[in-house]
């Protein structure tokens, strides 16, 4: 697998600079084990609400099919690890980690993602 | 001509057909250093071509040419040996050429047998052997249009003639002597059912009725068939193909033995009793035989090849002619055809069990032992798929009972499949090596199997099949096969739907808490939100539920490659008025998609964001439009053709049974999806047979046909019962649909299904029409439940703004379209562009 070259500001915050938190949506905009798609600065990320009630968030990018659709995956668990289906060709993928667990050699970029004591979700692009 | 001091040998082929060009050949490849010098001597002006393929001469103008040799061989054509004077090792042909030998092999081939009937040397009158003859042939019915045309003999090579023939454009008729058609090859059975097919296409048939004579017109040339019982054909042209005889003047002329009825006596090394000489191919009578059939000919040209390397090598030659299987398998004129082992029943004791489907131009025969276990040949005409396995069989116990093999025989159990056999086409994966992984790396699971071996992992239409060779496997490894659907549950689909109706669970949750671990998966949630949805709970995104449905179902629209989504309303049979029609297009314009029709008689707009679906569907619901269910697991469409209202032929209204097929099953959830059709009369222009129900009018009512499939794995449908009327009809097909989903396996379509049940068609006609287990009221009540409880899924979701308020491309910026999704034109349309995707979230590979 190859994936085309993306340079920009938008990936990486420059060095030194303190986490910057996005205000994506409210927690119960989410639906227990249903994901979402914010759009920040740019990045699509992935907002997963697992049936716990935990958050993750990936990118939305699925690297087999190369189009922007993780967020439309099924949650579940595989040998108790918390995962996203491909909603194209069904790979499944560590909430956690983003590792892709049917193929060690992919996985998906992660995110730093909370709840506030306001109920609302924030996403951190680094 | 002798070569004197030459160390070479001498090897001359007298004939130049199709097995003395494989002895050439196979001697070329063995004979490295040359020992044998070769020359061959043919009649014909062409070298060697392909006989076989004779008629794609005159039907497609092919090029029949086989392969030249290499230059060391010489080729003498054009001038037939007349003479062999075996003391001196010599021949001499019509030029007065001479050749010296010391090995002589006649593959002089077969002449056409001509019956010594009145007439039979009149102008107009042909034989079917060579290039030659069929060019006299063309420029002949050239010459005569709108002359009538008339094939003697009804054999293989008659109705290969006849199919020529009327491709000249001549009303062809076929005279054959025996009482049906290729009578050395089928029973009358199967020489009856292939005699509708010929005659479907267009061609007349005249078994068992003797020609007396051809008469001439005017001209001299034949004009006129006549026929033992009185009758008479007009005919301008007439080809013989009345069975062959071998041309062994040759050898009669140098007092070597021939047959009775012709051929060159050899032994099974393919040796006359002179050992210098041989004789191979359609001249030679080789265990008191004559064969007519390229396989055994070129068996024969290769035995020869061996025995002249041995005598150059001192080493004994190996192979012998041990008779030849003739079973045949071929398309003629489009309808399949096969015969294998015994055919005829010869053998003492032997059982012969047969089907006929007059409808579908079907008939099978397995020939059996008198015990019913082992197979002895058989006959299949319309439907030869399953000849394959059954030829090889023949000789052996059979896998299951006589009638598990005749129906049950075109779908192997991954078991059986041979390793070369590609199971994801797409990835190119075949079966070994599917076996190979599963041993080798211990998989136990086709998640595994797919990781390892990517099949499955693009269209994923063979992960069933995967999962019958990964069971297969690990049976025979000695290892349990798990039913579990995955790791969440340890039951079958069919379990897991008799758990949830029994104990009326209505929730994901409440099943997982109680009969499994975990939080599911993308393989049990889709499995459970269907089972859920068949037990009829309401709305599939309502609350928990809509966390199970698959993407398709969770947006009620089809994903597409680029992310976004088709959209495909419902038009029941296909019928649409001008005005719906219109709103399709206006649609599909104003939101920028593109347009296919579907080989379901409906039209998929293509290119939808998930934002936009709402918008377009608004705007369809309006018009009068529902969901088309294309996304779903679930009934997609009822195809019809026009039926009996418009059409000549029609005998039934086909488009008002389909409507209200479709009316009555739409939003139907099952474990996979399901299609039908209804033809309005025997065309079957609906192609009804290859559905999960399909319908086909006749003049009493409605044949109903269950399990066939297009797709990946083609299966025909079996005919389930006949002359139903509406009511039963329908009736039936409830039945069927219901007990299809409550005890078919996750993805496991109606062919597959019906396949794996115990005692097949039979068993289902028990449970349908007799109600062998009791259930059909419940059945029954179970689609009246269905039925009274459909609501468009759309126009509910429309009318609920917690539904709608999902169908945003980003949940901080609900109007903003997807930057990903991008498109060009192509033919006046859009097509998705990828977009090039951000390298930091991949580890490359």
């Amino acid at each position: 697998m190859t994936a085309d070259v993306q340079t920009g500001p938008a990936h990486t915050a420059p060095p030194g600079t303190a986490t910057r938190w996005h205000d994506v949506c409210g927690y119960d905009d989410l639906l227990p084990e249903r994901g979402a798609c914010a759009l920040v600065e740019g990045i699509q990320v992935a907002l997963f609400r697992t049936f716990d009630g935990e958050l993750f968030a990936l990118s939305n990018y699925d690297p087999f099919s190369r189009a922007y659709v993780i967020a439309r995956g099924i949650l579940g668990t595989r040998g108790g690890v918390p995962t996203v289906a491909s909603p194209m060709y069904k790979e499944v993928f560590d909430l956690r980690t983003g590792q892709c667990l049917d193929d060690p050699q992919v996985s998906l970029r992660t995110f730093a993602v909370r709840r506030t004591p306001g109920g609302r979700v924030e996403v951190a692009l680094s | 001509m002798d070569v004197g001091g030459d160390t070479h040998r001498r090897l001359v082929v007298v004939g130049h057909g199709p097995a003395g060009h494989r002895l050439v050949e196979a001697l070329r490849e063995r004979d490295a250093a040359g020992a044998w010098r070769i020359t061959v001597i043919g009649e014909e002006t062409r070298p060697a071509y392909d006989r076989v393929a004779l008629t794609s001469y005159l039907t497609e103008d092919a090029d029949l040419a086989f392969p030249a040799h290499d230059p060391d061989v010489t080729l003498h054509t054009g001038d037939p040996v007349t003479a062999v004077d075996r003391a001196a090792r010599t021949v001499t042909t019509a030029s007065g050429a001479v050749f010296g030998y010391d090995a002589l092999v006649l593959a002089t081939g077969s002449s056409p047998f001509v019956p010594p009937v009145p007439g039979h040397d009149l102008p107009g009158v042909f034989v079917y052997r060579t290039i030659d003859d069929l060019d006299a042939l063309r420029d002949h019915c050239a010459a005569r249009p709108g002359a009538g045309g008339v094939v003697v003999g009804g054999g293989l090579l008659g109705l290969e003639a006849a199919r020529a023939m009327q491709g000249l454009g001549v009303d062809t008729h076929v005279v054959e002597v025996a009482p049906w058609l290729m009578p050395r090859q089928l029973d009358e059975g199967g020489g009856q059912m292939l005699r509708r097919h010929i005659e479907s296409l267009g061609i007349a048939v005249h078994a068992g009725t003797p020609m007396a004579a051809l008469e001439p017109g005017e001209d001299g040339a034949v004009a006129r068939v006549a026929l033992s019982d009185g009758s008479a054909i007009e005919a301008g042209t007439v080809v013989f193909s009345a069975g062959i005889r071998p041309r062994d003047e040759l050898a009669r002329g140098c007092g070597l033995d021939v047959g009775e009825r012709g051929g060159v006596v050899v032994d099974a090394t393919c040796r006359t009793a002179d050992p210098a000489v041989y004789a191979i191919g359609e001249c030679a009578l080789v265990g008191g035989q004559v064969y007519g059939l390229v396989g055994p000919c070129n068996t024969m040209a290769e035995v020869v090849a061996d025995q002249l390397v041995a005598e150059v090598t001192d080493a004994p030659g190996q192979a012998t002619f041990d008779g030849a299987d003739t079973s045949t398998k071929l398309k003629l004129m489009g309808v399949d055809v096969a015969s294998f082992g015994d055919p005829f029943a010869a053998t003492d004791g032997a059982l012969d069990i047969t089907y006929t489907d007059p409808v579908a131009g079907v008939y099978k025969k397995l020939v059996v032992s008198d015990d019913a276990r082992t197979l002895l040949g058989g006959v299949l005409v319309g439907d030869a798929e399953a000849y394959p396995t059954l030829r090889a069989y023949v000789g052996a116990k059979l896998p299951g009972s006589p009638e598990q093999t005749l129906f049950g025989g075109t779908e192997p159990a991954g078991g059986d499949l041979p390793g070369a056999t590609v199971i994801c086409s797409c990835n190119n994966v075949t079966a070994e090596t599917i076996r190979c992984a599963v041993r080798d790396e211990g998989l136990t699971d086709v998640a595994a199997v797919k990781g390892c071996t990517r099949a499955g992992t693009s269209c994923g239409s063979c992960v069933p099949l995967v999962k019958k060779l990964l069971d297969a496997e690990l049976t025979a490894a000695g290892i349990e096969v798990s039913k579990a659907i995955c790791e969440h549950f340890e039951y079958s689909r069919a379990e897991l739907f008799d758990i949830v109706r029994v104990r009326g669970i209505t929730t994901f949750t409440q099943l997982i808490t109680e009969h499994g671990q975990g939080r599911g998966c993308d393989i049990c949630k889709p499995a459970v939100a269907s089972i859920l949805a068949s037990l009829g709970n309401g709305h599939i995104l309502e609350g928990e539920q809509a966390a199970l449905q698959d993407t398709n179902d969770a947006f009620l629209a089809n994903l597409q490659k680029n992310g976004t989504y088709s959209v495909v309303p419902r038009i029941p049979g296909g019928e649409i008025t001008p005005d719906k029609l219109i709103v399709i297009g206006e649609v599909a314009r104003d939101f920028g998609l593109y347009t296919k029709i579907t080989g379901g008689q409906r039209i998929d707009l293509f290119g939808a964001r998930v934002d936009q679906l709402p918008e377009i569907w608004r705007r369809l619901v309006a018009a009068g439009f529902e969901s088309g269910h294309a996304y779903g697991k679930a009934l997609r469409t009822v195809k019809s053709c026009v039926g009996s209202t418009w059409c000549r032929f029609g005998v039934q209204d086909s488009v008002g049974m389909a409507i209200r097929l479709e009316l009555r099953y739409r939003g139907l959830r099952a474990p996979h999806k399901l299609k039908s059709a209804v033809s309005g009369c025997a065309r079957e222009c609906a192609e009804a047979q290859s559905k999960d129900f399909g319908v086909i009018a006749t003049e009493k009512g409605w044949n109903l046909y269950l399990a066939g499939n297009g797709g990946m794995r083609p299966r025909h449908a079996d005919l389930f019962a006949t002359d139903l009327d509406d009511e039963t009809l329908v009736r039936y097909i409830d039945r069927f649909l219901m007990f299809y989903i409550r005890t078919a396996d996750r993805l496991q379509r109606t062919a597959s299904w019906l396949e794996s049940l115990e005692g097949g068609i039979d068993y289902l006609r028990e449970v349908i029409v007799e109600d062998s287990l009791g259930i059909c009221a419940e059945l029954d009540a179970a689609m009246d439940r269905h039925v009274a409880a459909y609501s468009d899924e759309w126009r509910d979701t429309l009318e609920d703004p917690d539904k709608l308020r999902r169908f945003v491309s980003f949940v901080n910026a609900p109007g903003v379209p997807d930057p990903s999704i991008a498109f060009e034109p192509e033919r006046d349309q859009i097509k998705p562009v990828l977009v090039a995707g951000p390298d930091l979230e991949v580890v490359s590979r």
